[in-house]
């Protein structure tokens, strides 16, 4: 069988696919459709220094091969999450990344800290969700404020740091080298793309908040390009994402440059997507006889 | 192990029973077998562009040949329920259920109940009336067409209420219940806001225990992405806040637990 290992900064991986934040909450619920022992990695949704509520419904919105979302959030806090969703995820073989949010420097260094004493393999840095007004975005999309806050952060950090970047910037290479430039070990993209649906017979917006993250595979040739750019732009690995539903996804994003790749909204319409990608990276690299997925990475130049 | 699964269930038939109102028999391998009234299915449509799960409630289990009625409306024009719609018998549909937690059976067992639905809230309660052991009283709001009435009929009274007056009382579901002055020790619920929200005020001024059926905007359908949450009274279970999951901790909730 080829080799499916991959490695981000210094943390080995059985194979690149992960789970994308937000959808696939702490593995519980998609346990009961996917062997979790199989996935490279769980990605768990937002975490912060306390609860957070979320927003107001409707959340959710479809939209053509996408949706969006305006969650906003909600989670039930670091003290929750390390009693009951880190012990479940530690039952299984696969590494576990914790995705950590917060209104403001402080509160994203409180929740890194606390996951130093944790059995945590990566920390990836949520500075890029479009839905809530604090915090979030405001730091994703300023390179300054960026590298300031991954600075900081890596002050608390024992696990390395993802950090987690924003499609909806000017020049997403100007946000990964202040990423780089900050101490980040490693880099996530694409979050989801600000968008907005207006319900015509009810003259308002489909979702509460106004807008809210597109995602899905009406955003996969955007997040594929933008990995390119990243790529070539800084030496980091670099966790893709963006629409993926396929193992063919996944490659493209592989060949793009990414390292690691993350399925997201696909769960939502197929439960088990993630261990078909795996099955699917298996079957493409033997039947085209590749030894090592690695080969595959950044290979269109 | 889990009650859930996803299959790819065949088609059994179809019919067109009212205006946009649709009824379709899917032949399930587990799903029926697991399913209790007042649960729901995710029905997934053939086309990229449509991605997200249809929740749909259960309207009738036939474990004996692993069969579930679905009845739903078509929303519009391009939408996923007309997809549905154009699907004819032994087409393949894939389908997720069943999931959420149904109506408490055992609370009503032996008592005089109202089944309440309106609208498209009406299909739950048909398997419902079927399973529960109760003096049963079904009050059936519609806005004009009747359909599906005439089925609860071999399982107690049934008053309906129509918004145009063209059957039973005019008006709703309330305005029924007054007109004929009937009353209950429970009631059970399904349909649209405004309908809940007059239920639950009138259940609750009165002390009548009240289970009702909710709706949300969905995503996944199995309580992983927070999507379609409702403001509860008690701190729910999973982020500890004040949002309960309509899909996983209901959609039926008792009435004094969520706000709406």
């Amino acid at each position: 069988m080829s080799r499916m290992n991959v490695n981000l900064a210094g943390v080995e991986l059985k194979n690149p696919v992960m789970t994308a934040s937000g959808t696939f909450g702490s593995g519980m619920e998609y346990s009961e459709f996917v062997d979790l022992n199989r996935l490279g990695a769980v990605v768990t949704k937002g975490v912060a220094n306390v609860p957070w509520p979320g927003n107001p419904t409707p959340r959710v919105a479809e939209t053509a091969s996408g949706m969006l979302n305006a969650i906003g959030l909600q989670n039930p806090g670091i003290d929750v999450f390390c009693e009951r969703d880190l012990p479940f995820l530690q039952k299984y073989d696969t590494r576990i990344i914790v995705n950590v949010c917060g209104r403001s420097t402080e509160d994203y260094c409180e929740v890194v800290e606390r996951l130093g004493n944790e059995k945590v393999d990566l920390l990836e840095i949520n500075v890029s969700c479009p839905n809530v007004k604090e915090g979030g975005i405001a730091f994703g999309q300023n390179p300054k404020a960026l590298e300031a806050i991954t600075k900081e952060v890596k002050k608390y950090a024992k696990q390395p740091i993802i950090m987690k970047l924003s499609p909806n910037v000017t020049d997403i290479t100007e946000m990964a080298k202040a990423a780089e430039a900050g101490g980040a070990d490693v880099l996530s993209l694409i979050n989801t793309l600000t968008g907005m649906k207006i319900d015509i017979n009810r003259r308002t917006f489909a979702l509460a908040n106004k807008t809210g993250g597109m995602s899905g595979p009406a955003v996969k040739p955007i997040a594929v390009r933008m990995v390119y750019q990243v790529a070539n732009a800084v030496s980091l690995p670099i966790i893709g994402m963006g629409g993926i539903a396929t193992a063919e996804d996944a490659l493209e994003f592989i060949m793009a440059g990414a390292t690691a790749v993350s399925v997201g909204t696909a769960n939502f319409f197929n439960p088990s997507a993630t261990e078909e990608v795996v099955n699917g990276l298996e079957e493409f690299l033997a039947k085209n006889k590749i030894e090592d997925i690695n080969e595959l990475i950044g290979v269109v130049k | 192990m889990s009650e859930k699964a996803k299959e790819n269930c065949r088609i059994v038939s179809q019919t067109c029973i009212g205006k946009d109102i649709y009824s379709m028999w899917l032949q399930t391998d587990k799903i029926a077998q697991n399913a209790r009234p007042g649960q729901f299915l995710s029905l997934y449509t053939r086309d990229g562009s449509k991605l997200l799960p249809r929740p749909i409630s259960i309207c009738e289990i036939d474990k004996e040949n692993s069969r579930i009625r679905l009845i739903y409306r078509v929303t519009g024009k391009d939408t996923g329920t007309e997809a549905f719609s154009r699907l004819h018998a032994n087409v393949p549909v894939e389908t997720l259920g069943p999931l959420g937690n149904g109506f408490p059976l055992e609370e009503a067992r032996g008592k005089k109940v109202f089944l309440m639905g309106g609208g498209i809230g009406i299909p739950p309660m048909l398997e419902t009336a079927k399973q529960l052991d109760a003096e049963k009283t079904m009050i059936l709001g519609y806005r004009d067409e009747l359909f599906l009435n005439e089925e609860f009929k071999a399982y107690g009274d049934v008053y309906v209420a129509t918004e145009d007056g063209s059957a039973g009382t005019k008006g709703n579901v309330m305005d029924s219940i007054r007109e004929n002055a009937l009353d209950a020790e429970v009631i059970f619920a399904c349909g649209p806001a405004p309908m809940l929200r007059a239920i639950k005020s009138y259940a609750e001024e009165k002390g009548i225990p009240c289970w009702i059926s909710m709706e949300e905007r969905m995503a996944c359908g199995i309580g992983a992405c927070l999507a379609c949450v409702c403001k509860s009274k008690d701190v729910d279970s999973h982020s500890h806040v004040h949002n309960k999951r309509v899909c996983k901790d209901g959609p039926v909730f008792l009435s004094t637990e969520v706000e709406l």
